[in-house]
């Protein structure tokens, strides 16, 4: 039979690119919580943005927002994530992370992204029992890092909002 | 999926689309320039397979193709079983290429049988049914005459090849026409009216040349690379559009002769990535000839469909959607339209029946008609089954053009077809071809003609993504509605003509004398709370026959949209149908007015349940009637409807007489009877005494009481009592309670023949007397119609429920109209009508509705299911008036 050489990953995937054992993730906090969101899925990081509220939408969608003339989703991860919401100046401000999720635009709401980190596979475990069901549920596991804990989002999981949810 | 197998897949496809066409061309013509492209698209397919190692596939194709050599090389003469036999090897290959599509693997199984029928067919052991054979010439002349002992020669011309990849054509026609005439015995000369000139083999070479020069002039293009395009073209109109913008107001800007440049070339390029999306419509009937070639085997019926216009352009996306109701609407025409060749030899029609599809542009649309010269729609049946279906009365059919019952059959699960078969039938197509049709802007005809054939005309915008969309604002956020959809706009202040009259919390606009059910957007979309603003706007919108108005705080203006889906997430909230960048930058939603339109149920108070209680609560208003209190014999208070007094009089007690010792009294030049309010009553033995006058015409009768004491507007609630003369029940009235008393009972007394005795002195001319069923199942509305009736000349026969009148129909009675209350225990008048009109010898007879409930919904459900007209309870005159015309257009008919 005739060898069927595999194709190059294509945009979007969840695939990871290794350097050897390596994994690289984009950072973000959200309530002093750092997150991870493979390199590869991140489209965008955006500043604060003009939003436009969508009636009757989940209350985890915050709104629609024009990028570069494709419309984007906002998806409230604090919201998501079941914790409070900002209030006051706070809430105004925030960054985004833009991801494609099976050719549609969404952009993740959070505090702040940090720098892009290099991390190794060895630090990776799974989600410990003691975290909290929700977060499990959106998680693919955590990295141990010298100071802090990162926890991995799982995106598509975070996007899926038909599937139910645990309590 | 791997990208050689993709590629792989993605050929094949394309080929094999185009193998059938080819083969049945053949199957008509058997030109060696067709075998030899059949063969070599199998061949290339049998070659690939192998390399790609998928053995099921190349065993098929190589099998075909066997068979096929054995037609180039002679041995093999073409006939349509051969060809049926290598399109069921092109089928069999379709369907393992798409198992391979999902699986990436081929399926289990072999195709043996197949195979070896086609390999027995290449021996030509192949013991078949004798066919008209079509001889093969190797030699380029004109097809010879046909081994059938047939009379008429086959002057059968064919053009060169108008598939879309031969640009040059060798004929004297600008059009390039595609024909599929089926070859069985002595197809009639003058159907075909043939437009080429012979076959000419340097036509044929050059053809050749040329095609594969066109060929590298096209290269494939990925569509969603295009669409990219499409939107970066569409991102730079808009930054074009702010640059304009800013630029209008200083007019001496140094930018403005480059931005005007700028301009210029942004539309250009916007129009040439358009035209991208264009694609030809012969991309959708490619499939048709295939489709109508095995269907007239089927059915055995000779079809010749011709497709003009096939190059035609229209947006990739208008095509997606077309395809499917058209290849529809054609199935139907085969199977429908076209009667059978004897039936069309008998009636001295061509025996080939044809189907034209004819597609061209036209002022910013693109036409598409599908003609075919059948039998045309049954316009009887379609008329037999509208009343049958209660969609409308007999009377409304009669009056209806032929072209206006043929409509009917856009309506959902209609069909006159008698049996249904595996291609049409089923009345589910015709109303799904409208609505995708109209869900593109299009619109679709039909003229049809007994006989002659059917026709439809199919008209659609050339773009579907830019629409025209009225911008509003609700709650302080923008949205788009469609222009289609928005019939006029109204703006509503407090205390302006057009005021929002809110009921029961749900709000209704009084629109030129109809109630229009009113939504707020604000409230439908959760916006927030109503900020008391007395300006408000009214966008009158239509989703079908329903039209509503939706509740906006401002209108902005009209403008081009670019329509973009809305994420998967947001794709159940049906209130929005896509959204959009407008010219600021803005994201904003589009509504969707059928979802709109479809949620008015829901909202708190339902709004539009709500409006239809407040239409007949306000008819309610009207439901007071005016009664007239007064004291007879005893200090209770008495009351009768002063609709039924035609006057109230004093008289002198001493201008009373006797006649048969009854009291009388001469009035107006007539003797009035006296009727008393029980026995024991006296009359004053002097002075007045009042008197309420009742009159029919010449008669009149005087109810003598008391006292007069008001005229009280007041809503009936009347509780029954026992039964006693002249008494109908006790009614709270002003506050009191008081007797009514039964009108009906005392005219008798006056007068025994009061009611419907036929008095020919007045009713010469009308003959005998119109009979009239009232069913009510309130006795006071039939005491209270009786005299009504009675009075207007009619014989009135009154009953209490639908059961009684239905009795009466079995017992063999008869009634020249029928008058009914719809609100009934039991079965109710909408029932009644049903059960009157479908069957019976009553099913002819003029139905009038009577009720308290007047909104157009009601009219509509009282037309549907059969009332000729339906009438306010209180409304005398108009219950009167209704009686006589449709008396008189059924007497008319």
């Amino acid at each position: 039979m005739n060898q069927i050489v595999p194709s190059t990953s294509k945009r979007g995937s969840q695939e990871l690119a290794s350097t050897e054992d390596h994994e690289e993730f984009v950072t973000m906090f959200i309530e002093g919580q750092m997150f991870g969101i493979p390199v590869l899925m991140v489209q965008d990081v955006l500043g604060p943005q003009k939003i436009t509220r969508i009636p009757l939408a989940p209350p985890e969608v915050a709104g629609s927002l024009n990028l570069r003339g494709r419309i984007v989703t906002a998806i409230g991860v604090r919201m998501r994530l079941r914790l409070k919401q900002r209030d006051g100046e706070k809430a105004s401000e925030g960054m985004s992370v833009v991801v494609d999720m099976k050719g549609e635009l969404y952009s993740l709401m959070v505090d702040s992204v940090g720098e892009v980190l290099s991390l190794p596979s060895a630090k990776f475990e799974r989600n410990p029992p003691t975290l909290d069901p929700l977060w499990r549920e959106f998680s693919n596991g955590i990295y141990r890092l010298e100071d802090k804990l990162l926890v991995v989002l799982d995106v598509p999981r975070l996007l899926d909002f038909t599937r139910a949810e645990v309590n | 999926m791997d990208d050689l197998l993709s590629e792989f897949l993605t050929e094949t496809s394309e080929s094999l689309a185009v193998l059938d066409v080819e083969l049945v061309k053949l199957e008509q013509n058997p030109e060696p320039k067709i075998l030899s492209n059949i063969f070599r698209l199998v061949h290339t397919i049998k070659g690939t397979c192998g390399f790609l190692g998928l053995p099921r596939l190349e065993h098929v194709a190589h099998a075909g193709e066997n068979v096929l050599g054995k037609f180039r090389d002679g041995e093999l003469t073409v006939t349509p079983t051969a060809v049926t036999l290598i399109l069921a090897a092109i089928d069999r290959i379709k369907m393992i290429l798409s198992y391979i599509e999902q699986n990436e693997a081929e399926p289990e199984g072999d195709d043996k049988d197949l195979i070896s029928q086609l390999n027995m067919m290449a021996e030509g052991k192949a013991v078949l049914t004798p066919e008209p054979e079509i001889e093969f010439e190797p030699v380029f002349t004109p097809p010879p005459q046909q081994a059938q002992p047939e009379p008429e020669p086959e002057p059968v011309f064919e053009p060169v090849a108008a598939a879309p990849v031969h640009a040059h054509e060798p004929e004297p026609e600008p059009v390039p026409e595609v024909r599929n005439v089926p070859s069985a015995p002595a197809p009639a000369p003058a159907g075909t009216p043939s437009s080429n000139a012979a076959v000419v083999p340097q036509g044929m070479v050059a053809g050749e040349a040329k095609e594969s020069a066109v060929a590298a002039q096209t290269i494939r293009v990925n569509v969603e690379l295009l669409e990219n395009l499409m939107t970066l073209v569409s991102e730079l109109v808009l930054t074009r559009n702010q640059l304009l913008q800013m630029v209008r107001g200083k007019d001496d800007s140094e930018f403005a002769t480059p931005l005007q440049r700028l301009s210029h070339i942004t539309t250009d390029l916007q129009e040439g990535v358009m035209k991208t999306r264009m694609q030809p419509i012969g991309n959708a009937w490619a499939k048709l000839p295939r489709i109508i070639r095995d269907l007239s085997v089927e059915m055995n019926k000779k079809i010749d469909l011709q497709m003009l216009g096939a190059e035609t352009e229209l947006d990739r996306q208008v095509l997606e959607l077309i395809k499917d109701p058209l290849t529809h609407m054609v199935r139907n025409s085969a199977d429908h339209g076209l009667e059978a060749t004897e039936d069309r030899r008998r009636i001295g029609k061509p025996e080939v029946g044809k189907i034209v599809l004819n597609a061209y542009h036209e002022g910013g649309h693109i036409i598409i008609e599908i003609a075919d010269d059948g039998r045309g729609l049954n316009i009887a049946r379609i008329r037999e089954k509208v009343v049958a279906s209660g969609l409308a009365s007999e009377g409304e059919t009669e009056q209806m053009s032929d072209q206006q019952v043929a409509q009917y059959i856009f309506r959902a699960g209609f069909s006159t077809a008698e049996k249904v078969t595996s291609v049409s039938g089923r009345g589910v197509g015709m109303d799904v071809v409208r609505t995708n049709i109209e869900k593109i802007g299009g619109t679709i005809e039909l003229k049809t003609q007994q006989g002659k054939g059917t026709s439809f005309i199919i008209k659609i915008p050339l773009t579907l993504a830019i629409v025209s969309a009225l911008i509003v604002e609700c709650g302080g956020e923008r949205f788009a509605i469609p222009q289609i959809s928005v019939l006029e706009l109204v703006r509503t202040t407090a205390n302006s003509e057009h005021g929002i009259e809110v009921i029961n919390n749900a709000p209704v606009l009084r629109l030129r004398d109809r109630l229009l059910p009113l939504v707020s957007l604000r409230q439908l979309l959760r916006l927030g709370e109503e900020d008391g603003r007395t300006e408000t706007f009214i966008v009158v919108t239509q989703v079908g026959t329903y039209t509503f108005g939706i509740i906006v705080d401002r209108v902005f203006d009209t403008e081009e949209i670019v329509v973009k889906p809305v994420a998967p997430i947001l794709r159940h909230i049906n209130m929005f149908s896509g959204n959009t960048i407008l010219g600021d930058g803005s994201v904003i939603m589009i509504l969707d007015p059928n979802g709109i339109a479809g949620s008015t149920g829901e909202i708190s108070g339902g709004s539009r349940d709500a409006a239809e209680g407040a239409a007949t609560r306000d008819l309610h208003a009207e439901d007071r009637q005016s009664m007239l209190v007064f004291r007879a014999g005893g200090d209770d208070l008495k009351a009768v409807p002063l609709a039924l007094v035609a006057r109230l009089e004093e008289i002198e007690v001493a201008e009373i007489e006797h006649s048969h010792g009854k009291p009388v009294v001469q009035y107006r030049g007539k003797l009035m009877p006296l009727v008393m309010i029980n026995n024991e009553y006296a009359v004053r033995s002097e002075g007045r005494q009042p008197v309420l006058v009742f009159s029919d015409r010449e008669r009149s009768m005087g109810l003598v009481v008391d006292e007069i004491v008001d005229i009280v507007e007041e809503r009936l609630k009347v509780e029954l009592s026992v039964d006693q003369a002249g008494l109908i029940g006790t009614a709270v009235i002003g506050g009191k309670a008081t007797d009514m008393i039964d009108a009906g009972y005392y005219l008798t007394q006056a007068w025994g023949d009061w009611f419907g005795s036929p008095d020919q002195e007045y009713r010469k001319e009308a003959g005998l007397h119109k009979r009239i069923l009232l069913v009510d199942d309130s006795p006071f509305f039939r005491n209270l119609l009786t005299p009504l009736l009675s009075v207007a000349g009619y014989d009135v026969i009154a009953v209490d429920s639908p059961d009684k009148a239905l009795s009466l129909r079995e017992a063999g009675d008869d009634f020249d109209a029928i008058i009914s209350d719809i609100e009934m225990p039991g079965m109710n008048g909408f029932e009644f009508a049903h059960a009157v009109r479908s069957e019976g010898r009553w099913s002819h007879v003029p139905m009038v509705a009577l009720s308290s409930h007047a909104t157009e919904k009601d009219f509509e459900r009282g037309r549907e299911v059969g009332f000729n007209d339906y009438v306010a309870k209180f409304d005398r005159d108009a219950l009167l008036q209704t009686l006589v015309q449709t008396l008189a257009s059924k007497g008319a008919a």
